[in-house]
């Protein structure tokens, strides 16, 4: 006999709450990635160590710029959820845990933000 | 939770090293390694962004043997990020399991994320006008 409401197995949320949405979010990025990765390791290695002119120009592109920040989006947001799943993984202490966890989380959104705001200023011309 | 020694399950240095526990580790290893390596690409386009002395700096370090090094980790991270997350997604759907092919899928990924990382920088370098 399920112990579960009809309710809560309607939803299909689980005992997370949350069902299925980080396997989700880390496929849908993962897919979106597949493109955007093999475009950014490419003008990577072509576009650094060329002196500031050349890195603008490119960065300044509307095409350039619109990937870059969707592979910084989607990068940031898949790398956030794969160090949580490294961080639960590993670390068993609840509070260290639920620190690591948090300061993460802040950190990917600051350096995401941070980027994506410095290719918002590039492309619109400093 | 009480003070009991439960037994653990038996972990890496219990099992003999095989192509499909290998190839896991070193996704975690790849997927943590382009974690940091985000700090380049945000050293990268942020210092595009605050201008020509902030970036000469990024440009100088990238451009010298630890960058030249540290990038190629990063595009080889990358690939094989990449090509292993593709195998991961063909199990999504339930595709690949049988022992011959995810062994055999397994080798695939070292092999096209390697020559994959070559390509690019022969690409890159060629767009450089370097070669």
């Amino acid at each position: 006999m399920s112990m579960q409401s009809p309710l809560g197995r309607v939803r299909g949320l689980g005992s997370a709450k949350s069902g299925t949405n980080h396997w989700w979010h880390q496929r849908l990025t993962a897919l979106a990635l597949i493109p955007l990765t093999v475009w950014f390791a490419v003008s990577l290695v072509a576009m650094t160590g060329r002196g500031y002119d050349t890195a603008v120009n490119w960065l300044a592109s509307p095409v350039s710029a619109c990937l870059m920040i969707l592979l910084i989006g989607a990068g940031f947001y898949h790398m956030k959820l794969g160090l949580q799943v490294i961080i639960e993984d590993y670390i068993h202490v609840e509070w260290q845990k639920l620190t690591l966890l948090i300061v993460m989380q802040f950190w990917s959104w600051l350096l995401g933000i941070a980027s994506i705001m410095a290719v918002l200023w590039v492309w619109l011309g400093g | 939770m009480a003070d009991i020694n439960r037994p653990l399950s038996p972990h890496l240095q219990v099992y003999r090293p095989q192509i499909t526990s290998i190839l896991s580790i070193i996704h975690r290893a790849t997927g943590f390694f382009l974690a940091v390596g985000t700090l380049l690409l945000a050293w990268w386009v942020i210092s595009a962004g605050a201008g020509p002395a902030a970036y000469s700096s990024f440009d100088w370090f990238i451009d010298g043997w630890i960058g030249r090094l540290a990038l190629l980790g990063f595009t080889f991270s990358l690939f094989y990020h990449l090509c292993n997350g593709i195998r991961h997604l063909f199990w999504d759907i339930g595709a690949g399991f049988e022992l011959a092919s995810v062994s055999a899928t397994g080798w695939l990924v070292l092999i096209v994320s390697s020559g994959l990382t070559l390509l690019s920088w022969i690409v890159g370098y060629v767009m450089r006008g370097a070669l």
